[in-house]
């Protein structure tokens, strides 16, 4: 043991813990994030007590954000950057004064000194970019309205934090002079102007050539140390003076979008990312101060449930002033409203310039820390328990499938899937009442003329209201498995007569349905994946006809082995047995019509022909 | 595969075209013998439009009005295929079925082949003496002919002499390759063969228009 370095021992539980921890959260439908954090619990010093060094793991880990943000910068263009500005300053500011006013306030009101106060109050109204970024990243919510104000905000506050930073020395006790630090600031100022400026012509003038000649060495790993060198060194000289390393490696990204290394850049970047993004949750779990909280859990809990309420108001009333649909709001309001890893430094600045004393440094450390746990946890309550009302309540907000639908075929799920379908019965001028519950889906086929009624297929009311009493056929076209499976079994329980035509998305989910009865299932890539085949047959150099009967001679023993299998999806012993036999024996039978081919026996009626 | 595209020559002063559209049905070229010779050897004559029926269609979804469009620019149509069951392949039997339409090729209005030549250019699998009351086939290859012969009058359209080679799989090489050129030269020198003068004009089909009120749209006499 006495040979085997430190980091090995160190990198060997965080990546054993992550390996562990992360799927099973995934399987239990709480996201990775918690997956992190738990991990990080679990090996802190408040856990097994594995690792002990957290600060400088958090410091190391930080890293992760920087990397997150340059690969948010290359997502967006300069052009679109300057198009954000309104939101960023507007509505950042209003986030991040407002919070940090009301909750100031707040805490004057219950008699704690106005400098903690506002220090608390300034770091507490930040956000965590990691997680928001990651959680909107994970539900393809970037593009969306509520996706780009979140993330204006989260920019803004990147900016925010500097001034903040610089406003602790002056809160502290001062033991320089006024004139002395106005003079610190004035050259500070400078070297700020100085490096930015830097960083936007050296990125204009310099990188692109400079990435141009590292790709031309042809040396990939090169090139991923070039990616990395870029971003540590911005990174760095944004530290030397003292701005946020995550708004360089931002301004970064931002100035290689339009490069042609863009894709590359990020592909390299993306796993150093996604690595270090993980350490630092881990880190975060790690540092939170359990002794803090077990001293004084009721205050823990105050101060936590009080900040999230308060900054959940404000920004809450923000999403209503930007005019965000109602049911993005718990999400945007919940993504911002918990502490985030600058409050971490702001803190620990303010220990430092002794604003705060050790044990209020900790205390707020821990409530930040404590709603990076919580938000993950309260966000699986909101998909869980809240959003569903909300698809309920839009029905009647966003349109009314309050009246009744008498179409004679109802689609559920809207996606390409039901689309092809619903096109191909309107061409036949047969009405559809089509069911969907995402808001974006709905707006996208209205605009496209479709009749497209906001609504969970999984509803009895719902599916009643759209027909399906008295309709005929039910195109079940949904994404999610168990939401196909619900809606089968309510169809079987209440509108006996409604014909399910299914999509599956996969052999399970085919075999579930063929459990429930639904005799017409299709899986999802089956045929698409069949005429590919053929194509590449006549590619190869046969013709479309004998590619087409040899796809369908496939396709044909393709679904008997199907309903074969079906009795023994259960036991994958058995099924991986019929399978095999079954591939083999078609191999069989296909190897031995080529071989009458190439006997030229010609099979069926005097074959005719010639 | 393509079928080749060769310009064909403007369209004869009568409003109807002079070029050559063939059509070869085998549904799978690898074991054909003669047929796919037939092919080749057609694609590389002037003036003749060769449409690979079963490469075009091999889903049956047979675009009727491509079909029309160019039956409109032909003079000659060629059916080429191998004879299955004493008939067409099924394929080349649905593009009748769906390309020649009441009103169009037959019927009230239904003038655009008139005028035009059909010729039958197809091989059997069986030998000539085959074809013969005491062996297997039991009727002459002619007996088999009139469903051919009978579509072109319906439609206004010549039946010229078809050209036919049985025995397909068994014949000798010289006398295959004797027929592809045949084939050739007949598709080349058309219009100007020599027994075209001699062949009665094509008999006129009218179709009551009492025959077809319900059956409009129908394929023929499906009624």
């Amino acid at each position: 043991m006495e040979h085997t370095p430190a980091w090995l021992i160190n990198s060997f539980i965080y990546l054993s813990a992550a390996v562990i921890v992360v799927p099973l959260s995934r399987a239990l439908g709480l996201g990775s994030i918690i997956g992190y954090l738990a991990a990080g619990i679990a090996i802190g010093p408040w856990g097994l007590g594995l690792v002990t060094n957290v600060e400088d793991i958090l410091h190391f880990a930080e890293f992760g954000v920087v990397l997150m943000l340059f690969l948010v910068g290359l997502e967006l263009e300069p052009k679109r950057l300057w198009s954000l500005r309104r939101p960023i300053f507007g509505w950042g500011s209003a986030q991040v004064l407002g919070c940090a006013a009301l909750l100031t306030a707040l805490a004057m009101l219950l008699g704690i000194g106005w400098k903690i106060a506002l220090v608390a109050g300034l770091g507490l109204a930040l956000s965590s970019t990691a997680i928001a970024l990651q959680v909107m990243g994970e539900r393809n919510l970037m593009t969306t309205s509520s996706g780009q104000a979140a993330f204006s905000i989260l920019l803004f506050q990147d900016v925010a934090a500097i001034p903040i930073l610089a406003l602790l020395p002056l809160l502290g006790v001062a033991t320089q002079s006024g004139d002395a630090v106005a003079g610190n600031q004035a050259l500070q100022a400078v070297k700020i102007v100085v490096v930015i400026a830097g960083i936007i012509l050296g990125g204009r003038l310099l990188l692109r050539p400079l990435f141009r000649w590292i790709a031309r060495s042809k040396t990939p790993e090169i090139f991923t140390a070039a990616s990395l060198l870029l971003v540590v060194g911005i990174a760095g000289l944004m530290q030397l003076v003292g701005l946020s390393m995550a708004l360089g490696a931002f301004l970064a990204g931002v100035l290689l979008a339009e490069s042609e290394y863009r894709r590359e850049l990020e592909t390299d970047i993306e796993p150093f990312k996604g690595l270090l993004l993980g350490l630092f949750f881990i880190a975060v779990g790690m540092s939170i101060d359990f002794g803090v909280l077990l001293a004084s859990p009721g205050l823990m809990a105050a101060l936590v449930v009080g900040f999230l309420a308060i900054k959940g108001l404000v920004i809450y009333a923000l999403a209503r002033a930007m005019k965000l649909s109602f049911q993005d709001r718990p999400v945007f309001t919940l993504l911002l409203a918990q502490g985030g890893e600058f409050a971490f430094v702001v803190f620990q600045a303010a220990a430092g310039a002794q604003v705060l004393d050790a044990r209020t440094a900790s205390l707020l450390i821990g409530a930040v820390a404590v709603s990076m746990l919580v938000s993950p946890l309260l966000l699986v309550a909101i998909d869980k328990l809240l959003l569903p009302r909300y698809a309920l309540l839009g029905a009647s907000t966003l349109e009314e499938i309050s009246e009744p639908q008498a179409a004679p075929i109802v689609i559920a799920g809207f996606g390409r899937y039901g689309q092809i379908v619903a096109r191909l019965m309107l061409a036949e001028g047969i009405a559809c009442t089509v069911l969907d519950h995402d808001a974006e889906m709905i707006e996208a086929a209205r605009n496209l003329g479709y009749r497209v009624f906001y609504g969970d297929a999984a509803r009895l009311d719902l599916l009643r209201i759209a027909g399906a009493g008295s309709a005929k056929v039910l195109v079940l076209a949904v994404d999610e498995v168990e939401q196909s499976l619900e809606i089968v079994d309510l169809v079987h329980a209440h509108f006996p007569q409604l014909q399910i035509v299914a999509r599956a998305r996969d052999v399970t989910h085919w075999n579930r349905l063929r459990e429930r009865g639904v005799t017409r299932v299709e899986r999802e890539l089956f045929e698409s994946s069949l005429r590919s085949g053929r194509s590449v047959l006549e590619l190869l150099g046969q013709s479309a006809h004998a590619a087409r009967q040899t796809a369908m001679r496939f396709r044909t023993h393709n679904l008997a082995l199907f309903e074969k299998m079906h009795p023994f999806y259960k036991d994958r012993a058995k099924l991986i047995a019929v399978v095999k036999q079954g591939r083999l024996q078609f191999e069989e039978q296909m190897a031995q019509e080529r071989l009458e081919r190439a006997q030229r026996q010609p099979r069926g009626w005097d074959t005719h022909g010639d | 595969m393509e079928p080749q595209t060769l310009t064909l020559s403007p369209a004869a002063p009568n409003g109807a075209g002079n070029g050559i559209y063939l059509l070869a049905a085998h549904p799978d070229w690898r074991e054909s013998r003669v047929n796919r010779r037939l092919r080749d050897a057609v694609r590389t004559v002037v003036g003749v439009q060769v449409c690979d029926l079963y490469e075009r269609y091999p889903d049956y979804d047979v675009d009727v009005a491509a079909e029309q469009a160019r039956l409109a620019e032909a003079r000659l149509v060629v059916l080429m295929h191998p004879i299955q069951w004493y008939s067409m392949p099924a394929l080349q039997k649905l593009w009748l079925d769906e390309v020649m339409t009441y009103g169009w090729a037959y019927g009230v209005d239904g003038t655009a082949l008139r005028g035009k030549d059909l010729w039958l250019v197809a091989t059997t699998g069986g030998p000539e003496s085959s074809y013969h009351p005491k062996s297997y086939n039991r009727y002459f290859f002619d007996a088999f002919l009139p469903p051919y012969e009978q579509t072109a009058a319906l439609c206004g359209m010549r039946f010229l002499p078809p050209l036919i080679l049985h025995g397909a799989h068994n014949a000798p090489e010289a006398e295959v390759a004797a027929h592809v050129d045949v084939v050739r030269q007949r598709l080349s020198s058309y219009p100007q063969w020599p027994e075209l003068d001699a062949l009665d004009p094509c008999p006129e089909c009218e179709v009551p228009t009492s025959d077809r009120v319900r059956a409009a749209k129908l394929p023929m006499d499906t009624v």
